[in-house]
């Protein structure tokens, strides 16, 4: 099991980084999302996968049996929260950025960091 | 024991306030300026406290160590609070004047809020779950108000800083889950001691991964591509919270791991952070020199202030911590200052590239004087705040051996007092571009005075009297995790 689990987190994570080198800015950013839950998903296997049975003390019981790790639960639980509501707000951003400036090519997107035609001094920029 | 919280539970409950009060900005303007009064003088207790009673600890719920969620106030934290709360004040104030303030808009407050809140808290947790979860609120927050405007390249700035800073936060996620599934353990203390008994290339390993993502965080060599695409979009106040905040966080976390967490620290780590600070200011200080934008010139010169921080932390002494502390202090100072400078100098003169500005020191000398002091204090000329956090790094690093490094912290100082002399010619000395130029009249610029004033003297405290400072940090040093005799 451990084995299937570290195979797929490898190509999860291979995706991830592949996608998230891309010029195309959405899949620049999918491959942010894939990294994250790549990631979200090496949080939950470092409690090791040892049960699926909740970690509940019986009512005859005085210790706990064999149960799941449930720290690394509440662990990935937190993180897949941020990530889902970055998620969000990149989208936004994308789609702001598209429309603005009317290209998805993040090679052409040079807005901040304009490039000089001067050869020794940055370009000079119109705005304050 | 709650003094600890107040810094984080403060500006959250004023960035709640300011949030529910966004229709009304006169009220949002009062709650945001209280809650920014309260968190300083909560600062002030925190630290009072501190110095008297030696470093604070908070076990949320009372669980018995290393089960609760520990909040640890030592001195550098709570000094680091401190400024934190320092810098949202002058901030704010700045926000009163016409002097570059950033346009008015509903979630302006409660972002700066909430950013002085998450960096307050990763400055004070001692839980590395915890550390990650600040970061984030950092980093939301930070991307709040590089977007505030709209503009493409606004939009263009937090692009490249939310995939930059994004991967580094995956990367300490990354090192947080693999951390705890090697050692069972998220506390500071109780990771340390457990990660000591691992096998050393393993520790190598997990220690080299939390690295990098902090020195990602801490814009050092090569990783620093975040900081000059985003930095210069920004209006001058919220850019002066910036570059005192973001950049300390990871200064601060990579210098508590370094004394506690990965002792005994693996020398491979450490050389590699001395190669890695000798590239930072060496790199940091040249991007300064290709450009003529203001806000650009500075931010490529807090790269190369970071590398003098990392070299103190590479040294890996007492006297190394020392001043790396002081000098992180210094810095968080005397470079939001600058940045402040820059948005009166735009204000004034029209604009922040130093081609089309000049013909300030005949118009505004007391800006000019300003400037001066602050430009002085950075490059470290005696006896301003800088001399004094240079001399500690490279004598250290000589005492060590380490000429090379002394070296070239001595020779990047040259280079800073280049960039600084560039930027007093061109827009102070030269005249203006414009032959019919004459200084923009602005309405109200005593507040952004006032808090520019306010960063000084604190500079000019603290580099004509250092004893004070250099004894507070000596024993900041000490209180370090593993940090002295």
């Amino acid at each position: 099991m451990i084995w299937a689990i570290a195979l797929a987190l490898g190509i999860v994570i291979a995706a991830g980084t592949y996608l998230a080198l891309s010029r195309d800015l959405l899949r620049c950013l999918i491959g942010l999302v894939l990294l994250g839950n790549g990631i979200n998903l090496l949080l939950f296997t470092s409690g090791r996968l040892s049960s699926s049975l909740p970690p509940v003390i019986g009512a005859d019981e005085m210790v706990l049996g064999v149960a799941a790790n449930p720290l690394p639960q509440a662990l990935v639980l937190t993180a897949i929260v941020i990530s889902f509501a970055l998620l969000c707000f990149s989208l936004v951003l994308a789609l702001r950025i598209i429309q603005l400036a009317g290209s998805d090519d993040l090679t052409r997107l040079r807005a901040a960091e304009p490039t000089s035609q001067d050869a020794v001094k940055p370009a000079l920029e119109e705005e304050s | 024991m709650i003094l600890t919280l107040l810094p984080l539970l403060v500006p959250l409950a004023t960035a709640l306030l300011c949030a529910l009060a966004r229709s009304m900005p006169r009220l949002q303007r009062g709650i945001s300026a209280g809650g920014a009064l309260v968190l300083l003088l909560c600062a002030l207790a925190l630290l009072h406290q501190v110095l008297t009673h030696g470093t604070m600890t908070l076990i949320a719920g009372n669980w018995p160590l290393p089960f609760g969620i520990v909040f640890a106030a030592d001195l550098f934290g709570a000094a680091l609070v401190l400024l934190a709360a320092l810098m949202l004040c002058v901030a704010l104030l700045w926000q009163a004047s016409d002097a570059d303030a950033a346009p008015a808009s509903p979630g302006l407050y409660p972002l700066m809020h909430g950013l002085v809140a998450g960096s307050a808290a990763a400055f004070l947790t001692a839980d590395l779950f915890n550390l990650y979860i600040w970061f984030e609120v950092t980093l939301i927050c930070a991307l709040g108000l590089l977007v505030q405007g709209g503009a493409l390249r606004q939009l263009d700035a937090a692009l490249k800083y939310f995939v930059l800073n994004l991967f580094g936060t995956l990367l300490l996620l990354a090192a947080v889950a693999l951390l705890h599934g090697a050692t069972g353990q998220l506390n500071f203390t109780a990771l340390g001691e457990a990660a000591a008994r691992l096998d050393p290339a393993v520790r190598l390993l997990l220690f080299g991964l939390l690295l990098l993502a902090l020195l990602i965080k801490s814009a050092a060599f090569p990783l620093f591509a975040w900081l000059p695409a985003s930095y210069h979009t920004l209006p001058a106040p919220v850019l002066a919270l910036f570059s005192a905040l973001l950049t300390k966080i990871g200064i601060c976390v990579l210098l508590r791991s370094f004394t506690g967490l990965f002792a005994p620290t693996p020398v491979l780590l450490l050389t590699l952070l001395g190669w890695i600070a000798l590239f930072s200011m060496l790199t940091g200080v040249l991007g300064a020199a290709y450009h003529w934008d203001l806000r650009r010139i500075l931010a490529f010169h807090t790269i190369s202030q970071i590398g003098y921080i990392l070299l103190a932390i590479a040294l890996a002494s007492p006297a190394g911590n020392a001043a790396a502390i002081f000098f992180a202090l210094h810095h968080s100072v005397v470079k939001a200052g600058l940045f402040l400078v820059a948005g009166l100098i735009c204000r004034q003169a029209g604009h922040y590239d130093l081609r089309r500005i000049g013909g300030l020191y005949a118009a505004r000398p007391g800006l000019a004087v300003l400037f001066l002091l602050l430009a002085l204090a950075l490059v470290g000329i005696p006896p301003f705040t800088g001399f004094w956090g240079k001399y500690l790094i490279v004598r250290e690093s000589f005492v060590q051996g380490e000429y090379l490094w002394g070296a070239t912290a001595l020779t990047v100082g040259f280079l800073t007092l280049y960039s600084m002399a560039k930027i007093w010619l061109q827009a102070f000395w030269k005249p203006h571009p414009d032959k019919n130029w004459q200084p923009s009249v602005v309405p109200r610029t005593t507040p952004a005075y006032v808090g520019l004033g306010l960063l000084v003297l604190v500079t000019l405290w603290a580099g004509l009297l250092p004893e004070r400072l250099l004894l507070f940090v000596t024993s900041a040093a000490a209180a370090l995790p593993g940090g002295g005799p």
